[in-house]
């Protein structure tokens, strides 16, 4: 069994003592108390996991240690910007998009590198982009609003 | 008619009788209080003043004998003016830790965000039955205002004596108590400095009424907020101790399964794992997720399973197992059906059905056990904390006394997390491993071992007259539950009855319990009994029914979603349904395109009006009403557990299908405020209407008329076979 001594997480290299064949997800939540990121079915289904790896989102509960090797990753823990909320942050709170928030880190995750990907998503965009997570309290609208209020924001010319 | 309102027991699952839960004496003096916080004013709420019992159990629960003067609520007052709310209600995501707030600083005249709530944890805070049945506004929320009423009034007198000044010159605002006609001000923290002020609330105090509110009555945002989109909040599932393993538990091969043999070796050899098995129990806990995973698929067993009904033959089985005894809802009735039938021009007789959904909250069961001597502390998130702290004693023989349950702010619940099977195994491995075990159940193991909302059959008979009078209703509800079975329009001749049955799955409490089927199964039947006499939906409900704050609601949701104006273009159709439950009124409206060539259907947009008395916390309140629309259009359209031989088939999220952005509907919600009611609990009432008022739209725009929960669960691709013409 091949174990793993460092990850790449949030900037950061940070030293482990693990098996290659455990998850990424049970890795950053049991070894590195980044518990941000959650576990909700194991299957890839519901997006509770999502982290950037390469800035590409991946389900971090399907995604083994060794698969990972040195590439970045990046968990909600690490996308504050300067101290501050990052403007997706800020308008999940400012739409109130969400309720028990379980599946907020995931989600905001995924929003994140859908607006890397398209700064400007139409709301079907949006849809087609989030509807692997699931949000069972149902505050899939706002969700899809405050992403909408995001994408203005991050466009807006810093003045 | 107007029955007086029933509520539903709750069902609870894996429980002590909750009865014997109120002779535990909650036993904290003063000293104890002012430990806990420091100095300060401290003031109480006894239950002997008989406002405070807490429960779906309503005031019912108790047979006879005295109970010990008990604390429902306290609050305490620090020296530095923070006002720390003690309360027994869990927050899973109704955002309560923010509307109780809210009520407390109206009472207290103190800004929000100097209240700090502390809830659900079996040590520091009062004894409290659970959160469900839509109990913590209407109770919790008006005790905690009483609390806060009282502190503020003695306050008043410490200020009143702090400036040798008469109180009727004093008043409280800010945090601070003002003098008038001066800026002289003392602040809550400075008067209350160095001193152990305990104090109770009066029989008599008085709480604002809804008008006048300033920060109660406000979209207050959720407190705590920052944690949730950092990814800093800690459910129980986050929860680490010192030295804490990860455990995993051997499921039975099926439901009621026995254990006929088991083998530890190989599990036990692996090493950094420890491996129980106890009675029909068997687990390990190890160092890691990994390694506890890999221990328990070494564990060799055999199960002796007993033959199972399948989920074919559900509804059939339901009512050839169904008893006659439905406690108060086992039978009702007013004039004859035969007489009310015999007076009708047109008949209708029909079959509705629900199947079992699962709540599927997003975060699954977890617990994280640690013993420490003999004393048992379990973090866990659940609805019940002091349920299941008598579940744990229970399970291990010792007294509550020597339990403590922690429930962080959980990943919802649904009414699905009122029984502790986590925080009960997690101790089991805890107690063998000797250090603390966190067991996070899997989401085939929420799926498979928790509990369902009932499925049930209905069975209506109705009489109408070609104006559109009601003359009978006859309605028969089997296993599902006798929440909202009344009948909320004018019938004369009616006959209501709620009968048990077997149930092949463990059931239990689901938002909204049976009111979502006993609404369905009438508002689909209203809605073919319109058709029948040619009358419009909204016009023939409005005929018959007499509740103003039904027919306010009814009339809000028709006016917002256009009901009169533009009629759906070709393949849309539109639906409408209204009910009560737990003293709230619903009405939905739902607009649907669906296809009759394909059986595509798609919700395109649904109105809801809500009332719940006066309005604590509008935004959050809408945000319940949205979330429980998307919630219930699952329950509607597709969510459905299929059983055989004792295990679920569709155990998975890729095989039980819940609501995703792309089934979500555009929402239109309308609060209809009444400030000069109480306000009431709102997290369930707003599911009930969904699933009937996208019936009633599909058959608008199909002439297919589905009769059974869910109705398209081939997802778009097939409603139902399309009538023989």
């Amino acid at each position: 069994m091949a174990t793993i001594t460092e990850l790449n997480v949030n900037g950061q290299r940070r030293p482990l003592d693990a098996d290659g064949q455990r998850t990424l997800l049970s890795v950053l939540r049991d070894d590195l108390d980044l518990t941000g990121t959650k576990y909700g079915c194991g299957e890839g289904q519901c997006g509770a996991c999502t982290v950037l790896i390469d800035g590409v989102p991946t389900r971090a509960c399907l995604t083994s240690l060794d698969e990972v090797g040195q590439r970045p990753v990046t968990t909600i823990e690490g996308i504050e910007r300067d101290g501050g909320l990052h403007p997706l942050q800020q308008a999940f709170l400012d739409a109130d998009a969400l309720q028990c928030g379980y599946c907020t880190s995931g989600m905001i995750v995924s929003a994140l590198a859908l607006l890397r990907e398209k700064p400007a998503p139409s709301e079907n965009e949006i849809v087609h982009a989030m509807n692997g997570n699931i949000c069972r309290c149902g505050t899939y609208r706002r969700i899809v609003a405050a992403i909408q209020k995001a994408a203005e924001e991050l466009w807006r010319p810093t003045p | 008619m107007n029955e007086p309102t029933l509520f539903e027991p709750e069902r609870y699952e894996l429980a002590a009788d909750p009865l014997y839960q109120f002779d535990v004496k909650f036993d904290f003096h003063r000293r104890r209080f002012f430990e806990l916080l420091g100095c300060g004013l401290a003031v109480l709420l006894l239950t002997e003043e008989g406002d405070a019992q807490e429960s779906g159990f309503g005031r019912r629960g108790f047979r006879g004998g005295q109970r010990p003067a008990q604390i429902a609520a306290w609050l305490h007052v620090g020296d530095d003016g923070t006002v720390t709310v003690f309360t027994g209600k869990a927050e899973v995501g109704q955002n309560i830790r923010t509307s109780l707030a809210q009520m407390v600083a109206e009472e207290l005249r103190t800004p929000v965000a100097s209240v700090r709530m502390v809830m659900a944890d079996t040590e520091r805070t009062p004894f409290d039955m659970g959160t469900f049945g839509s109990r913590t506004t209407p109770d919790m929320g008006r005790q905690l205002a009483r609390v806060a009423a009282a502190a503020r009034e003695a306050l008043l007198d410490l200020a009143a004596e702090h400036f040798q000044a008469d109180r009727a010159s004093l008043r409280a605002d800010g945090g601070k108590i003002v003098r008038a006609g001066s800026d002289e001000a003392v602040g809550y923290g400075q008067l209350t400095k160095g001193q152990q002020i305990l104090k109770s609330v009066a029989a008599d105090q008085a709480t604002a009424t809804a008008e006048k509110w300033t920060v109660a009555g406000t979209s207050v945002a959720k407190l705590d907020r920052r944690e949730f989109v950092t990814g800093r909040h800690k459910y129980a599932s986050d929860v680490k101790r010192p030295g804490m393993w990860h455990g995993k538990v051997l499921r039975p091969s099926a439901f009621e399964a026995t254990l006929a043999e088991v083998d530890l070796r190989d599990a036990e050899a692996i090493e950094g794992v420890v491996a129980v098995h106890d009675d029909n129990f068997v687990g390990v806990a190890a160092r890691d997720d990994f390694t506890a995973e890999q221990a328990i698929d070494d564990i060799h067993a055999k199960w002796a399973a007993k033959p199972q009904t399948a989920s074919d033959t559900l509804f059939d089985d339901l009512r050839k197992n169904a008893s006659e005894g439905g406690g108060r809802f086992g039978g009702r009735s007013s004039g004859s059906i035969e007489v009310g039938l015999a007076a009708a021009d047109q008949q209708l007789k029909q079959t509705y059905t629900v199947a079992y959904i699962a709540h599927a909250p997003l975060e699954p069961r977890a617990a994280v056990a640690e013993w420490t001597d003999d004393k048992l502390t379990v973090w866990t998130g659940t609805q019940r904390p002091f349920g299941v702290r008598g579940e744990l004693a229970q399970a291990f023989g010792m007294p509550e006394e020597r339990v403590h349950v922690i429930v962080p702010d959980t990943g919802s619940g649904y009414g699905g997390k009122h029984s502790g099977e986590a925080a009960v195994e997690a101790a089991r491995l805890a107690k063998a491993a000797g250090r603390p075990v966190k067991l996070v159940w899997t989401r085939e193991e929420e799926f498979t071992w928790a509990y369902f909302r009932p499925a049930g059959v209905i069975d209506v008979v109705s009489g109408v007259r070609n104006d559109g009078t009601l003359t009978a209703w006859d309605f028969v509800n089997y296993n599902s539950g006798g929440s909202a079975i009344n009948m909320p329009y004018e019938v004369p001749n009616q006959r209501i009855a709620f009968r048990p049955s077997r149930s092949p799955l463990r059931q239990g409490s689901y938002r909204a319990l049976a009111a979502t089927a006993n609404t369905f199964a009438r508002e689909t039947h209203l809605d073919e009994l319109a058709r029948l006499v040619g009358l419009d939906p909204l016009a023939f409900r409005g005929k018959n029914l007499k509740d103003a704050r039904m027919l306010a609601v009814l009339d809000a949701a028709a006016e917002a979603f256009g009901w009169d104006h533009a009629m759906p273009e070709a393949g849309r159709g539109r639906g409408i349904a209204v009910g009560t439950e737990k003293g709230s009124f619903v009405a939905t409206c739902a607009e649907v395109a669906a296809d009759r060539q394909t059986g595509a259907v798609r919700v395109l947009r649904a109105v809801a009006a809500f009332e719940c008395g006066a309005v604590v916390n509008p935004n959050h309140l809408k945000n319940q009403i949205e979330g429980a629309i998307v919630m219930g259009l699952g329950g509607a359209l597709f969510e459905k557990i299929e059983f055989a031989d004792g295990a679920i088939r569709n155990a998975a999220f890729s095989s039980y299908r819940v609501p995703r952005f792309r089934d979500a509907p555009t929402i239109d919600v309308v609060l209809v405020d009444r400030k000069h009611l109480p306000p009431i609990g709102a997290g369930e009432t707003p599911i009930i209407a969904i699933a009937p008022a996208i019936g009633n739209a599909i058959f608008d725009a199909t002439g297919v008329r589905l009769r059974s929960l869910p109705m398209t669960p081939r997802g778009f691709t097939t409603i139902a076979p399309a009538p023989s013409s």
